[in-house]
């Protein structure tokens, strides 16, 4: 039982078990830290301004084509689905709910990890490869209030816009689908979703849904930037390991979420 | 108090881990007002020695003391206030690619000072002036050769007039006419702004024409110093066998290996 080959198993797995409890207090770390200098990114709004383009502007083309898309497709299936028990004219509800509380949250932060997300590693990982991180430690000026604080924020108030610009253009693909091209009754379609919809229950929930992964994806990202290897090599597993992990993590707690908020039903 | 020595560095020892240490007992003293370089061949410590000056790094033995500062007794406030008055050109440059020569050359006055634009215009023009790339303020990192690219960097490190000036390998990879123009730059700005440089190289030559004093690494242990003349002349077999580039001596063209004759199966 106690032969060689199983003593060394159980030590890589207690090397690897080591490893991922020290990287996540380091990760922690990082996240306390990131917050303790957000006083200086708020004070110099232009820092925060400037990122907001690059990871909000510059994604809403990928968001608002997906979003499109998912909508147009919810009003395919759904009319499919309702047609089979008459109920046609409430494919407004279904494609407004599906949308506002899980497929707008939900898809819009696994593009916005894929597309933002992995950019932001990519940039923080070079800059630190090509000593541009170390140069501003040196110059005395902290690269986590300058570099990290500002893209922190950036990410975590795009999302939720990001994520409800999704659910809109979903809402008019949907629309388009049922009502212009199928011919759902426009007048059900419009005043079934709005009595439907609670703003607590579905808006509101799905906003602070998007908030929470805005947050996940924008710390997993700054993060494995700031920890990559500096190494072309390094850099490319940290851009990967950016969008496997902010992917598994958003569905995670998604789950976890959707559990707590819908718990009463 | 002042004394006359800008960096003394007594003692000193580093190690990653214990085993392995990078560097021990190092004595080092720096004048102010000179150019001193540090040489020795890859991996001898130097580049470990210059981040301990910097307070990159912890000594695990003895002391670096910069202005009559110990380092490793300073918070991160008091490292930041020292680092405000050092300037580090890396190896590479390190120029923030995303921002343009100008803003670059600007970003310390910019982060540490409440200076005017208009002020912070003129001095920027004035580094680059110096550096003789005042035309190229516009451009952007991607835009420059390799050697514009260092006397950016270098217009950079000196943008605040630093009291200490330290340069990681900076003749590293540059054509020869770039090579001279970096060279002359280290003491002519040195000299003018009054500073104190600290010069870290493998390019013999390049150094010994323009530096004040030499002291020389291998293996993490201080071997040799003295002027140029004195490495020049040195009979020293390391420093010898360093100064006039011979492949054999006391570092071995070889890597350890077995015999030979051993590895080709003649016995």
């Amino acid at each position: 039982m106690f032969n060689r080959g199983n003593i060394i198993n159980v030590r890589t797995v207690g090397h690897h078990t080591i490893d991922s409890v020290l990287r996540l207090g380091y990760a922690t770390r990082f996240f306390a830290l990131t917050l303790l200098h957000s006083g200086t990114s708020f004070r110099r709004l232009h820092l925060i301004i400037r990122e907001l383009y690059f990871t909000g502007v510059l994604s809403m083309i990928i968001i608002l084509v997906s979003g499109l898309f998912v909508g147009m497709v919810l009003g395919f299936q759904g009319y499919q689905t309702l047609k089979t028990y008459g109920s046609e004219s409430a494919l407004g509800v279904l494609v407004a709910l599906s949308l506002v509380r899980e497929l707008g949250p939900v898809v819009s932060a696994l593009l916005f990890a894929s597309r933002a997300g992995s950019a932001m590693t990519a940039e923080i990982g070079l800059m630190k490869t090509t000593e541009q991180l170390s140069a501003m430690e040196m110059m005395a000026v902290d690269p986590i209030a300058r570099v990290v604080a500002p893209r922190f924020w950036a990410g975590v108030i795009s999302m939720p816009l990001l994520a409800a610009m999704f659910s809109a253009m979903g809402v008019y693909g949907g629309y388009l689908i049922g009502v212009v091209l199928i011919g759902v009754d426009e007048g059900s379609f419009w005043s079934q979703m709005q009595s439907a919809v609670d703003f607590r229950e579905d808006i509101v929930n799905g906003v602070i849904k998007s908030i929470v992964f805005g947050i996940a994806v924008t710390w997993i990202a700054l993060f494995e930037g700031y920890d990559a290897p500096p190494t072309a090599e390094g850099v490319s597993g940290a851009t990967t390991r950016t969008v496997v992990t902010s992917s598994l993590a958003i569905l995670g707690l998604d789950f976890i979420l959707t559990a707590f908020m819908f718990r009463g039903i | 108090m002042a004394t006359d020595n800008l960096v003394e560095i007594s003692g000193v020892g580093y190690a990653y881990d214990r085993r392995h240490p990078v560097l021990t007992g190092i004595d080092m003293a720096i004048p102010r007002g000179k150019v001193v370089a540090i040489m020795g061949i890859s991996g001898s410590g130097k580049t470990t020695l210059l981040r301990l000056i910097g307070g990159a790094l912890q000594p695990t033995q003895g002391y670096v003391k910069v202005d009559g500062q110990l380092t490793h007794e300073l918070d991160r406030e008091g490292l930041y206030r020292m680092r405000r008055r050092m300037g580090l050109l890396f190896q590479f440059g390190a120029l923030f690619t995303d921002l343009s020569v100008f803003d670059n050359v600007a970003f310390q006055m910019r982060e540490h000072t409440d200076l005017p634009e208009a002020m912070i215009h003129d001095m920027v023009m004035m580094k680059l002036e110096a550096v003789g790339l005042r035309g190229a303020h516009r451009l952007m990192p991607s835009e420059l050769s390799g050697g514009m690219a260092r006397r950016v960097a270098l217009a950079r490190a000196i943008a605040l007039d630093p009291m200490l000036i330290m340069y990681d390998e900076p003749f590293t990879g540059l054509d020869p006419i770039s090579l001279g123009v970096i060279r002359n730059l280290v003491r002519k700005l040195n000299d003018a702004l009054g500073s104190t440089s600290i010069v870290v190289t493998h390019d013999v030559q390049e150094a010994l024409d323009i530096v004040d004093y030499v002291y020389y690494l291998s293996e993490g242990v201080m071997v040799a110093h003295g002027t140029p003349a004195q490495m020049r002349a040195s009979q020293e077999p390391l420093v010898h066998q360093f100064v006039w580039g011979e492949a054999d001596g006391p570092v071995a063209f070889q890597y350890p290996s077995r015999a030979y004759s051993e590895e080709l199966e003649l016995v």
